[in-house]
């Protein structure tokens, strides 16, 4: 199945809320991928110092960061490097330092954490309740398609500033992936959202917004997918056109939320006036900050 | 007399259903839904349940006799099998609401998703909004009413169920064709919109239903897919 949650905030003022909201609506997806939850929080400036960079990491045990001349924080599996470099240099570093290590996210606004086990203890080793900032995705995950591993977990982000979740499989995706390897794309793992994390990335790379990646991955894509992707100023939702895999949309004046049930929406503040709908199949719905 | 109220923020489905089952009383409220799955799944007795915000999947699934209406939203599955009674809602529904469902009246207020009616056998169905793509897929019997449009490959594969439409269709489904209103069907019709309380006129539709080219399974239909 999966889950997918995420809110992105319209009114400053429910910033400080993030990490709540966000850990109420992950709580609300559990059952239906209680195998590992990754998470992803943008804007919150204790995790990533204004002007610094942040890097996502799993590392290998035992790993010795003393030597990245960075702050450095560990959150279960995952391991938050931040340093006020630009996010490629920052990356290069930990990748220098680490050369078997996984970066799982990287950018200037953006946190990535991933991990094996059940959502609401994840939910904790991240401090998510803590968390603050204008925009956040959570995933919870019964695999299909490959390994439960933090490795495997969602969000995956492969782009500055870039996450995708997925729920559903990609039936082309090896394809896709040897034309995208072709036109020099490294991927890290066999997981087929990866694929689409990565075709999202290089068209995002090539200049186009959310809205036109997502319209050229539902033509490219076989399969069932609901897919939730952010950027440094966008969120956006997708669907399948078999639409299969289950999501809701509730928007009110204040927020825009999306989830694979409502049941994960119900205890948003104003959900009761909020416009709520079933995203079309195959359509592509996209906000900006 | 009095409905028995059940606030599931306070108690589980589960408690609920297991009072739906065996009732004392004749009525219920239930409230805090919040999406919660297979809200008043399973009655078999002429009880009414009132049903105050969202519902997930399965809402309502195999009633057999009762009244249950949803003042909200419904997910995936709502009135799955229904046998008889009375399902309303006042919102949306997502996928396959009414599916193989043999008896009774489901009303949605709102629209319907993908799949509404698929595989229906002898349920009425009245729509006011619109319905997705392949709703009334191989339906069987029963009728359906869509007060707004309804997407690509409707009735595909159809029998002996009866669709109208009030607004536009997309493709039609395989052996889905648009057939002439008698005064029969205006008269079916106008008391379907009687019974969901729409105040449409009967004329303003159009029905559609089987070919009947395919009742038979033969390789030379194989085109038709």
């Amino acid at each position: 199945m999966c889950g997918i949650v995420g809110l992105h905030l319209r009114d400053p003022g429910l910033h400080p809320q993030l990490g709540r909201l966000l850990e109420s609506m992950l709580c609300g997806v559990v059952e239906r991928g209680p195998d590992s939850a990754g998470v992803a929080v943008y804007g919150d400036h204790r995790r990533v110092p204004e002007g610094h960079a942040a890097v996502s990491v799993l590392l290998p045990p035992e790993a010795d960061t003393s030597g990245l001349d960075a702050t450095v924080t560990v959150a279960g599996d995952t391991t938050v490097v931040a340093a006020p470099v630009p996010v490629a240099d920052l990356v290069a570093r930990v990748r220098a330092a680490f050369p078997t290590a996984r970066v799982v996210g990287s950018g200037h606004d953006l946190t990535v954490y991933k991990g094996v086990g059940h959502p609401r203890e994840l939910a904790a080793t991240y401090g998510l309740a803590d968390a603050v900032g204008w925009q956040g995705l959570a995933h919870t995950r019964m695999a299909t398609e490959s390994a439960v591993t933090p490795e495997g977990c969602h969000p995956f982000s492969v782009g500055p500033d870039q996450c995708l979740v997925h729920n559903g499989s990609f039936s082309n995706h090896a394809s896709i992936r040897r034309e995208l390897v072709r036109q020099g794309v490294e991927f890290d793992s066999e997981n087929d959202s990866e694929v689409g994390a990565r075709f999202v990335a290089s068209r995002l790379a090539q200049g186009e917004d959310l809205e036109k990646a997502l319209l050229a991955l539902r033509e490219t894509f076989d399969g069932f997918y609901t897919l939730l992707v952010t950027s440094a100023d966008g969120f956006a939702v997708v669907r399948d056109p078999i639409a299969c895999k289950p999501a809701v949309i509730a928007e009110t004046d204040a927020w825009v939320a999306m989830a694979s049930e409502f049941r994960a929406l119900a205890a948003l503040p104003g959900i009761d006036g909020a416009r709520l709908y079933e995203p079309e199949p195959g359509r592509v719905y996209a906000w900006r900050r | 007399m009095e409905a028995l109220s059940f606030d599931l923020a306070e108690t589980t489905v589960r408690a609920l259903n297991a009072e739906l089952h065996d009732p004392t009383v004749k009525s219920y409220e239930v409230l805090h839904p919040d999406g919660a799955h297979a809200v008043a799944a399973g009655i078999d007795t002429g009880i009414a349940v009132e049903v105050r915000g969202h519902v997930g999947y399965y809402c309502a699934g195999m009633n057999d006799g009762g009244t249950v209406t949803v003042h909200g939203n419904a997910a995936t599955g709502l009135a799955e099998n229904m046998m008889s009674g009375t399902v309303r809602i006042t919102g949306d529904a997502s996928q396959s609401a009414g599916a193989t469902a043999h008896g009774g009246l489901l009303v949605i207020g709102g629209s319907a998703s993908m799949r509404c009616g698929i595989s229906m056998k002898g349920v009425d169905i009245v729509v006011g909004g619109s319905v997705g793509p392949m709703s009334a897929f191989m339906a069987q019997a029963g009728r359906m009413v869509v007060c707004g449009d309804a997407g690509d490959g409707l009735g595909d594969s159809i029998y002996e169920a009866r669709l109208y439409v009030r607004g536009t269709v997309g493709e039609l489904g395989a052996d889905c064709v648009e057939k002439e209103m008698r005064d029969e069907h205006r008269a079916e019709l106008a008391e379907l919109l009687a019974a969901a309380d729409l105040p449409y006129a009967p004329d303003e539709f159009r029905r559609y239903g089987s070919a009947r080219r395919l009742y038979h399974f033969t390789s030379d239909h194989s085109g038709s897919y």
